[in-house]
């Protein structure tokens, strides 16, 4: 593989990796989320019914 | 909703229970193992020329005990209970969550055997011989069958972070255990790798330091995403921190391996791209760090009282300064000072007992009364007391290994004006060894905070009762 084809390889894998990230990000802190992940935050808070 | 004499609307904290004690008896007899070495470095006579006790063999003893016998146990206990508990359902099959945990204690038992008797295949951390090999990947895809399971048929709509770390570790370690394992056999004990040279190098060390980053972190996590909220009374402090946290240390971790073979025959790209990705690793693992330490924050009062959020907090303190110093080691010309000297003992010991021995003992001390219908231990003030004699000895240990390294690393390379070695290595040994005493000592302090605590778990343990617990009815959301 030429050093050209390589430094292309590279470039393309790190946008990937940083659309990914972004992805993620956005993914995560999207409102439409919220209610969810509220929801989840509390499950460790939860006592065993006795 | 009361429980019934049906089993299925109860959880199964049998095997929790199993596992729970299981972690107590081998961290104390995985820590007494490093204790004996510690004191073999200072007086080599304690080896009693007999083959089975040198330090050749007792090492990779202790290192299996501690990280697979007391770390994976503490993983097997607390992954049962928070996956049952954050799902609302018992695990996948009874059956073979038995098995695991017969599987997992067999395989203990087998290297407590084949490792004094010399039957390795001399892989770090990966030492067992084939046929325990393949008992472990048989077990641990029962393992995975289980988790994964009792995820499937969750009550729950969504999957609580912790159980992503674990699910993550449990996949990933069993990809890591077959590539790194694969042998090809002589001798019932004896095999050879499959890999040859510098590959068999690099995959080494891409299991080697993805057991630190899943084995050894992502399932702890899973942990600290569980028991610190818990033990606080209050939700994590940003759970969409915590997904960004999972998703960036598990894409990360995978490549920081090389890290362990700079300077070798390894290509320099290589050894680069490992140094690269370590030293990205400090964002996610910070990022967990705060994202558990903040879960504290308007309850800080706490800590005062708390011992067990006390054993939770520092730990991830402890994490954090792991993982600053981990990437600062992979920079190469700080590796060229530090790697081979005992600057990388004190590394491993401040992660393995700063986080993840810490992290393990505070759950326990969440979980075990709670599996014996209890509400706490049956000393607070013994946690108490275990907490400074364990922190201390950390301490101890930890800063007597970084200046031994330190020394080691400049005396090995210092050089006189005519390019010869300033020192012998002999000279470099001798300055290093007050320092081992100083982590002897440190050494035992922690073990002895250890029978601190099997004492109160016996204590508790004696006066609790295994109890079922029933499952939540189906929630209304």
């Amino acid at each position: 593989m030429s050093a050209a084809t390589l430094g292309i390889l590279r470039g393309v894998a790190t946008l990937l990796a940083m659309i990914a990230f972004t992805a993620v990000v956005v993914w995560a802190w999207s409102r439409r989320r919220r209610d969810t992940f509220d929801a989840a935050a509390k499950l460790p808070l939860e006592e065993d019914p006795s | 909703m009361t429980a019934t004499q049906f089993g299925i609307t109860q959880y199964n904290d049998k095997v929790v229970r199993q596992f729970a004690l299981m972690t107590v008896v081998w961290g104390v007899v995985g820590m007494l193992v490093g204790v004996i070495i510690a004191a073999q470095l200072l007086l080599p006579e304690l080896n009693f020329d007999l083959p089975w006790l040198t330090y050749s063999r007792l090492r990779p003893l202790h290192t299996n005990a501690v990280i697979f016998a007391f770390g994976g146990s503490a993983i097997f206990a607390t992954s049962y209970y928070i996956v049952q508990r954050t799902c609302h359902t018992r695990l996948f099959s009874d059956r073979l969550a038995a098995f695991t945990f017969w599987g997992w204690q067999t395989i203990i038992v087998l290297a407590a055997i084949s490792l004094p008797m010399g039957w390795t295949t001399g892989k770090e951390y990966a030492e067992l011989e084939w046929p325990i090999d393949l008992l472990i990947a048989v077990v641990w895809v029962a393992y995975a069958i289980v988790f994964l399971g009792t995820l499937v048929k969750r009550k729950v709509q969504h999957i609580y972070v912790a159980n992503w770390f674990f699910a993550a570790f449990i996949i990933t370690v069993a990809v890591l255990h077959i590539v790194n394992s694969a042998e090809i056999p002589v001798t019932l004990t004896k095999s050879y790798s499959a890999y040859a040279g510098v590959v068999d190098a690099m995959v080494q060390w891409w299991y080697g330091h993805n057991a630190v980053g899943f084995f050894l972190t992502a399932a702890f996590l899973g942990m600290m995403y569980y028991f610190i909220p818990k033990q606080a009374g209050r939700p994590i402090y940003s759970y969409r921190l915590s997904i960004v946290h999972f998703w960036s240390l598990i894409s990360i971790y995978m490549w920081a391996g090389p890290h362990h073979l700079h300077y070798t025959t390894l290509p320099d790209w290589a050894q680069t791209l490992g140094m690269v990705f370590s030293l990205m690793l400090l964002a996610p693992s910070w990022g967990g760090m705060i994202n558990g330490i903040m879960t504290l924050s308007g309850a800080w009062h706490k800590l005062r009282t708390d011992p067990i959020l006390k054993f939770l907090i520092v730990s991830l303190s402890f994490y954090g300064m792991s993982t600053f110093e981990g990437p600062m080691m992979s920079i190469k010309t700080v590796n060229a000072l530090s790697h081979y000297t005992d600057w990388t003992i004190g590394h491993v010991h401040s992660g393995a007992l700063g986080w993840v021995a810490m992290v393990s003992v505070g759950s326990l001390y969440m979980l075990i009364p709670r599996l014996y219908g209890r509400t706490e231990m049956w000393s607070t003030k013994l946690i108490d007391v275990h907490f400074w004699v364990f922190t201390i000895g950390i301490v101890l240990y930890v800063a007597s290994m970084w200046i031994a390294g330190v020394t080691q690393g400049l005396m090995w390379r210092a050089t006189n004006p005519d390019g010869t070695l300033t020192y012998t290595f002999v000279e470099a040994l001798k300055a290093t060894y007050p320092y081992y005493a100083v982590r002897l000592l440190g050494g035992t302090m922690v073990l002895g905070g250890m029978f601190i605590m099997v004492y109160n778990v016996a204590k508790t343990v004696g006066a609790g009762k295994a109890a079922d617990v029933a499952i939540p009815a189906p929630a209304h959301a």
